[in-house]
């Protein structure tokens, strides 16, 4: 196999001689092979898009979703294993209705972040568990403006712009470095995602097989029907090509 | 008969009664008042004559206690803390209301062994969207029910008189100069005639811009032990001549 059967690569509560966790980066690792999410934040909101492969026509798609609720003003989508990611979204919610249950107002989402990251981070510190094998993205929006929190499987907690986790992440966060700006509309930023997501697709996009939700300035997350996406879908697709023109003209440069 | 059982807290009334206290808030234009009394005594006997009940929690929001003094100073000293340890967590001041639903989960998480005391929070909201300061006034029994209005609060022993006087003097959208009067006398008239609170009176008016504290003079006949004089006496050491 190549991996000794030794504490190095299996004690998750043990340094290695170089000082990692390996456990930690095979966690990264899982993380990176989950399918692509992307967190977008824009003037006026957020946005939280991510892929849902099908495996089958057989599958109820209205059954699971990818981009959830944390409450009624914070999202979370997330790239790696599923039912990681539904055990920290039972746990967030919790802590999202205890934080409410003594101010009377929704958590804010760097707490929030900090929250979950805490619970990630009691998982490569305790016995006989392993790490989380997501990376999680938290969006919301909060009386400062829009926010963006990446979760790692370590538990430290990032503050994006834009990002994108999952597979073809780093192919993903290049297009944003050069399409985003600080100034963009929901709307157009929505359209980011949606561009991003279809230029890294493997095999045909449509409104079933991707999950979407904003938050707004009303501050009520929500997750947008396949009816909104189909729109959105027909709306990108011009754009598609109008900047597919625009890449070629780049690279003929 | 009626059978007292855990939760039922009317056994707590005697308790009430033993330091005494006088506590009533006010809400203006842009501006909320609290006034207390300065006696702590032990039922009939004075003990200190500048016990303050009010206490600043943050620049927007303040607090005043009244029952059983032990329990004021614990009270206002977790609360202190919790409002710091949310300051350092969250790198934001509580707001005034967020702080008066905090108190009430703070009394209800001891139901069944409650803090014996009537807390009044007062304080302003900024509301970003209309560019105005709102009051926010809220007054508790001992287990957290908050009752939350736009005019006034009352607690302390002689709380049915404070009622009365505010019912008659409180009138809407008073400025910091004309609040301070109405709440001075409301608390004046009723703290008179109650003899487990007076001996002097602190107020405090909160503006968006400053917190304002004025000391009433008030009638101070009740019986006052003289601890001091005897704390002042030193022996003097005879020294050895070698």
């Amino acid at each position: 196999m190549g991996l000794k059967l030794d504490m190095e690569n299996f004690g998750l509560t043990t340094f290695s001689r170089d000082g990692k966790l390996g456990q930690i980066d095979f966690a990264l690792e899982a993380m990176s092979k989950g399918e692509s999410s992307i967190g977008i934040c824009a003037k006026n909101g957020v946005v939280l898009a991510s892929e849902k492969k099908l495996s089958s026509i057989l599958i109820d798609e209205e059954s699971f979703h990818k981009v959830e609720l944390l409450g009624v003003s914070k999202g979370v989508t997330f790239s790696g294993m599923t039912t990681d990611f539904q055990a920290l979204l039972l746990n967030g919610r919790k802590e999202y209705h205890k934080y409410f249950s003594k101010f009377k107002t929704p958590i804010t989402s760097r707490r929030m972040a900090e929250n979950l990251g805490k619970v990630m981070q009691e998982a490569t510190q305790s016995g006989g568990v392993r790490p989380f094998g997501v990376s999680l993205l938290v969006g919301g929006y909060d009386n400062d403006g829009a926010h963006l929190y990446q979760i790692d499987p370590s538990g430290a907690y990032f503050g994006w712009k834009a990002t994108a986790i999952g597979k073809n992440m780093m192919n993903m966060k290049n297009f944003l470095e050069k399409r985003y700006t600080d100034s963009i509309e929901l709307e157009d930023a929505i359209h980011l995602a949606i561009l991003m997501l279809k230029e890294n697709y493997e095999g045909e996009m449509n409104e079933v097989n991707i999950e979407i939700g904003i938050i707004g300035t009303d501050k009520k997350f929500r997750i947008l029907t396949p009816a909104e996406i189909k729109d959105y879908l027909k709306e990108a697709e011009q754009c598609y090509v109008d900047s597919s023109i625009i890449t070629n003209v780049d690279q003929l440069r | 008969v009626s059978t007292q059982s855990t939760w039922d807290i009317r056994k707590y009334k005697m308790s009430d009664q033993y330091n005494g206290a006088a506590l009533v808030g006010m809400c203006g234009k842009e501006c909320v008042a609290l006034a207390c009394d300065t006696r702590l005594g032990v039922q009939l006997r004075t003990i200190d004559t500048n016990f303050n009940k009010v206490f600043k929690v943050n620049d927007r929001t303040m607090i005043g206690l009244t029952g059983l003094a032990t329990d004021i100073q614990t009270v206002s000293a977790k609360l202190h803390k919790e409002e710091k340890v949310y300051r350092l967590e969250e790198g934001e001041t509580l707001t005034a209301s967020m702080f008066a639903n905090f108190v009430s989960h703070f009394l209800y998480k001891q139901r069944f062994a409650p803090y014996i005391v009537t807390p009044i929070v007062a304080g302003l909201d900024y509301d970003s969207i209309t560019k105005e300061w709102k009051p926010v006034m809220a007054g508790y029994d001992l287990i957290g029910c908050m009752d939350q209005n736009n005019t006034f609060a009352v607690g302390g022993t002689c709380s049915e008189l404070l009622y009365g006087a505010c019912e008659s003097f409180y009138k809407e959208g008073m400025g910091p100069d004309e609040i301070f009067e109405v709440i001075s006398q409301a608390l004046l008239t009723s703290m008179d005639r109650d003899i487990l609170s007076g001996w002097g009176a602190n107020v405090y008016i909160l503006t968006p811009t400053q917190l304002i504290t004025k000391k009433l003079l008030t009638r101070v006949d009740q019986q006052l032990f003289q601890y001091s004089n005897l704390l002042s006496v030193k022996k003097k050491k005879k020294k050895k001549k070698k």
